[in-house]
């Protein structure tokens, strides 16, 4: 069952990756902010899984439950942070350095 | 009895991961902002409850108080992301329509009564 | 009333997150527990008229209403990953649109299960609640019209004010 969690561990990081192509794509700032906030929730499963892979659950649930609270009050503040800021919607340029 | 109980962890981690599957294409292939957030925001809460209580089934394979406790533990997890997943969504979504993202849209006039609104306020 | 059972809330969540149950631990959650619900007691309990017994009935509606919850998540979701792994052109499948309307619920808290449900549910997200008028996103032409026609929405309003606001029922007979 150990083999199991760490191959489900490597599928969601696959997956992780995948989403960070969209952070790293863009094209606005709050398009970035999706693909972190998803990547934080999975987060949470990530560190339950290398938990349960060393056997030692009831040590990483409490890091687990403060990292999906914290996970929230990031997106809350980073949401409440770009909604002030017109320029977030824009499309950003690449700014090609000579 | 283990075994069952392995065939259900097994299950319901595999469906969230094909969920998450789902939320990430989604999120990778869909046209504009205000979709992509449909993908993340449903996507993402439901794979996330179905893997953890996968992992809170895993916990009764010793059924004494300490692995109840984490089960306990895990479900309070899982509503906490119940509640906060779809919230998060709304604030990242109320974002970026407040910052005025370009609306992806293949009928015409789909969206001018709500831009009409939004000039009306600033 | 209402303190103690914000202490007595308080005190199983001290159990469950410490998981000690010698005497000191005990004590100290005691202790925390009596502390909190002094300080912050009345932020949980809004609405005081209401008695212990309709609590417990209204968590019973709650529950029900999250199992109907639960299933329109399951099918979202692969509503969602149908749309994804489609072969086909986004453009041909998708047909993203934004309307408004005004729910007859009152309470914040109701509008607040009500923008969460209808996040939640297949092909809809809110964008924005203001002044009670709610502006939801739909991701389909058909999805959106069906709720424009309004029975899916006046629909899940029905089930979210009949564990609310459960005086406002008729009104929303007579709107529909």
């Amino acid at each position: 069952m150990e083999n199991y969690f760490v191959l489900l561990g490597t599928a969601l990081i696959l997956l992780m990756f995948l989403t960070l192509v969209r952070v790293v794509k863009g094209p606005t700032a709050i398009d970035r902010l999706i693909g972190v906030n998803v990547i934080g929730t999975k987060s949470t499963l990530l560190i339950l899984i290398i938990g349960a892979s060393l056997g030692r659950i009831d040590m990483f649930i409490d890091i687990a439950l403060a990292y999906a609270l914290l996970n929230f009050m990031v997106s809350l503040a980073t949401a409440r942070f770009f909604q002030r800021n017109r320029s977030a919607g824009m499309i950003e340029k690449e700014e090609v350095e000579l | 009895m283990s075994m069952y109980l392995n065939t259900i962890v097994v299950l319901f981690t595999g469906i969230g991961w094909i969920f998450f599957l789902g939320a990430t294409v989604g999120i990778l292939r869909f046209p504009d902002f205000y979709t992509r957030m449909h993908a993340a925001g449903k996507g993402d809460t439901l794979s996330t409850m179905m893997i953890l209580f996968g992992f809170a089934a895993y916990q009764l394979h010793h059924p004494d108080l300490a692995s109840l406790l984490v089960a306990f533990k895990i479900v309070f997890i899982a509503v906490l992301i119940f509640i906060t997943g779809p919230t998060a969504t709304h604030a990242i979504m109320d974002a970026g329509y407040g910052s005025k993202i370009d609306h992806w849209g293949t009928r015409d006039g789909s969206v001018s009564h709500c831009l009409i609104k939004e000039d009306e306020r600033s | 009333m209402f303190g103690f059972m914000t202490f007595l809330l308080m005190f199983g969540l001290w159990i469950t997150m410490s998981g000690k149950f010698d005497l000191f631990h005990l004590a100290l959650g005691v202790i925390s527990s009596a502390i909190v619900a002094m300080i912050s007691g009345d932020l949980l309990f809004q609405d005081r008229q209401k008695g212990f017994g309709y609590r417990l009935l209204q968590a019973g509606r709650f529950v029900q209403y999250a199992v109907w919850l639960v299933a329109q998540i399951i099918y979202a979701n692969m509503y969602v990953l149908k749309l994804a792994l489609t072969t086909k052109k986004m453009d041909q499948v998708l047909d993203p649109y934004i309307f408004s309307f005004k729910p007859h619920l009152k309470t914040p808290f109701a509008q607040f299960v009500l923008a969460n449900s209808i996040t939640l549910t297949p092909g809809t997200v809110t964008i924005r609640i203001e002044d009670g008028v709610f502006l939801v996103h739909a991701i389909t032409g058909p999805a959106a019209g069906d709720l424009e026609d309004s029975d899916v929405i006046n629909g899940m309003e029905r089930r979210v004010a009949a564990v609310f606001e459960p005086e406002i029922l008729h009104q929303i007979e007579a709107g529909k």
